[in-house]
């Protein structure tokens, strides 16, 4: 069994033998003429504003935390699987009990709005808005 | 001694296959995108460079290798160069366990036709790669310290994490009808027109919504959102780098679509076939005819990832994460249920 | 055998010398990476041990999931580089040369007890690690840890919207305060 998983990185010292020679045949060749100008950052052709290292909205964090909870559940799901046919009705009651105590968790955060992200509201212009100006 | 010596021949043998077919699947893939989408739009495609514009990719590589490396000077460079790394070499290393054809034998020697094929963990492995993945993709983003890079790097792994649930439930209902890890347990399981895209279609739908996701290809292309985001994560790359992240695209796209037709389309199986032709076990002929049809359903798996992406428009941001955590989330356990009741029956 | 021993001698080392980076170097991205390096040295080990499924679950869980939120938070907060820690000799250095004696006389009984004994794997350890045996082990002599996990990820949920929307409440809770000043 030590061998399969010895091969494995074997294969991967190769994967990445064969990649890091890649860089280097490319670092050989490529030519190298820098100026600040090329090396500023692409903003579409603006000055960039600011650096991009900035505070981010904290749903990316909740999600990942959520995300996390229920790969433990797939996880824990990976070998009832495969013992599934072995142990019976037990087993599979057993994971029902565990999945809906998950699923609660699950509709909690569905229901605290976390799984939904912000819609788009395009306005769009009627005929009546043409003919009757807004007025706010 | 020799014993080893013998099995580091085979393996040397196999990793430099596997590791070309890769590449030149990744090479092929690329020409074939281009050509299907001039099909597609009613255009001619690449036609200039060898036969029917056969040796474009090759050129496309020369170029690549000979352009320009810039790197932002607000870039983090280490990780900057890192990131294509990573990305790549998980790419290579799903392959690691993907059985192309059953098992040869010469002598006394069984020779598997793949790297590890018969590792107990089996799918296991597939899942815990793809979750490295992310690293490659949110670096990349967040050291070109550059605004679209960093979107699409975030946006990218909050995509790629929410579908990997849904990949993973899929799989377990699959891990339920064959009651085993390994891939080619998986295939075997198979035999026939067992297939599981007949028995298990909803997972079958639901994993291949999700390899879509995880291998970043249109409809769920967000990360590199043209319109909106440049580049996405890929912005401030060129050169070989950018080079490499899109042949780790597309060697993403070659093993996702191996891993389909190994779950879904039964692998090597095909009904009558080996019936008819009547080779023994661990044949060579055998071994040529899987690896034809293995090759061939791996094929029509890559067409299909190509013609969806000329198809269909791309999803929007809030879109996808209902898809991922409102749909496919509980449809793969409502699945997983389903399976678990019926077989309680068979 | 030696084969072995040289896969964990490796891994071993390289444990140690990312986790030294982990916890040394100013940049916290550079940190995370040393720490998702680190747990693969540790799939090294676990699998000398033969503990197959632990090792794939290192992988997808510590690697695939915990680290990719540490390296949202470091992206999320904008963490900078670390500044250099004005207190030399508090007592939290104090209590770590403490705590550092401790695990140098550990490791010093750990290594004369392992001259004495024969330390070598059970005798079926290889189906041990695999994942039907923890599968039938879990969901047979198992069970109530394993139900008990699931009202542990419950809480751990709940807990994980609760703190983020009291963070966003405070925060606006603040900016109103600001602008009635």
């Amino acid at each position: 069994m030590l061998t399969d998983f010895g091969f494995i990185l074997l294969y991967f010292i190769i994967g990445f033998v064969f990649v890091g020679i890649g860089i280097l045949t490319a670092a050989v060749l490529r030519p190298s003429h820098p100026n600040p100008i090329k090396n500023s950052t692409y903003e579409c052709g603006e000055e960039p504003m600011g650096g991009a290292w900035i505070k981010f909205n904290i749903r990316f964090y909740v999600l990942a935390l959520i995300f996390l909870l229920f790969d433990v559940e797939v996880v824990f799901l990976l070998p009832w699987a495969v013992v599934y046919k072995q142990l019976g009705w037990f087993a599979f009651i057993e994971m029902i009990v565990f999945v809906v105590i998950l699923l609660a968790g699950l509709a909690y955060v569905w229901a605290k709005g976390d799984l939904s992200w912000e819609r788009p509201r395009p306005y769009i212009p009627s005929l009546r808005d043409l003919v009757v100006p807004k007025k706010d | 001694m020799n014993e080893i010596l013998w099995l580091l021949l085979i393996f040397g043998i196999k990793a430099i296959i596997i590791i070309s077919f890769v590449m030149l699947c990744a090479a092929a893939f690329v020409y074939l995108e281009r050509k299907i989408s001039a099909v597609i739009q009613n255009r001619i495609g690449p036609n200039r460079v060898g036969p029917f514009g056969l040796l474009q990719p090759f050129a496309d590589v020369l170029k690549l290798f000979l352009k320009e490396d810039i790197v932002p000077k607000n870039a983090n460079r280490f990780y900057h160069s890192l990131a294509p790394i990573i990305t790549l070499g998980v790419a290579f290393s799903v392959f690691a366990i993907i059985p192309f054809a059953s098992y040869l034998k010469i002598g006394d020697r069984v020779i598997h036709m793949g790297i590890a094929p018969n590792i107990n963990i089996g799918f296991l492995f597939v899942l815990a790669m793809t979750s490295v993945g992310v690293y490659g993709i949110t670096l990349a983003g967040w050291s070109s310290n550059n605004k679209y890079s960093l979107l699409g790097g975030l946006r990218s792994a909050a995509q790629m994490i929410s579908y990997e649930l849904a990949m993973g439930l899929a799989v377990i209902s699959i891990l339920l009808m064959s009651q085993d890890l390994t891939l080619t347990g998986i295939v075997e399981a198979q035999k026939g027109l067992k297939w599981n895209i007949f028995l298990q279609p909803l997972a079958f739908i639901i994993f291949l919504t999700s390899s879509f996701a995880e291998t970043n290809r249109s409809p769920f292309d967000l990360p590199e959102a043209e319109p909106e985001l440049v580049g996405g994560y890929n912005t401030e790359y060129s050169g070989m780098k950018f080079g490499m992240f899109f042949l780790a695209e597309y060697a993403n796209m070659a093993a996702a679509s191996a891993i389909i037709s190994l779950l879904f389309l039964g692998g090597w199986n095909f009904p009558f076939i080996y019936e008819w032709l009547g080779f023994a076990n661990g044949s060579v002929e055998l071994v040529l005819v899987q690896l034809l049809v293995f090759l061939a359903k791996m094929l029509f798996m890559v067409f299909f990832f190509i013609w969806t992406r000329w198809s269909i428009p791309r999803f929007r941001y809030d879109q996808l994460m209902n898809l991922g955590w409102k749909i496919l989330l509980p449809l793969g356990l409502l699945n997983i249920l389903v399976t678990g009741i019926i077989l309680m029956y068979i | 055998m030696s084969l072995t021993f040289l896969i964990f001698g490796i891994s071993a080392v390289l444990a140690i010398a990312s986790g030294i980076v982990t916890i040394s170097t100013k940049n916290p991205i550079t940190s995370a990476i040393s720490l998702v390096f680190h747990f693969f040295m540790l799939v090294g080990l676990y699998l000398t041990l033969q503990a197959q499924f632990v090792a794939a679950i290192q992988v997808l869980v510590y690697a695939g999931a915990i680290m990719v939120l540490v390296v949202f938070v470091i992206m999320l907060l904008n963490v900078g580089d670390e500044q250099k820690l004005k207190d030399k000799m508090s007592f939290k250095s104090i209590l770590a040369i403490c705590f550092a004696i401790i695990m140098g006389v550990q490791f010093f009984i750990i290594f004369n007890v392992v001259k004495t004994t024969n330390i070598k794997l059970a005798d079926h350890a290889s189906e041990m690690g695999s994942v039907q045996m923890i599968g039938k082990e879990l969901f047979t002599n198992y069970i109530f840890p394993f139900e008990a996990i699931s009202l542990l990820l419950l809480t751990a949920i709940v807990g994980a919207v609760v703190i983020s929307k009291r963070k966003l409440l405070s925060n606006e809770e603040l900016s109103l305060n600001k602008i009635e000043d």
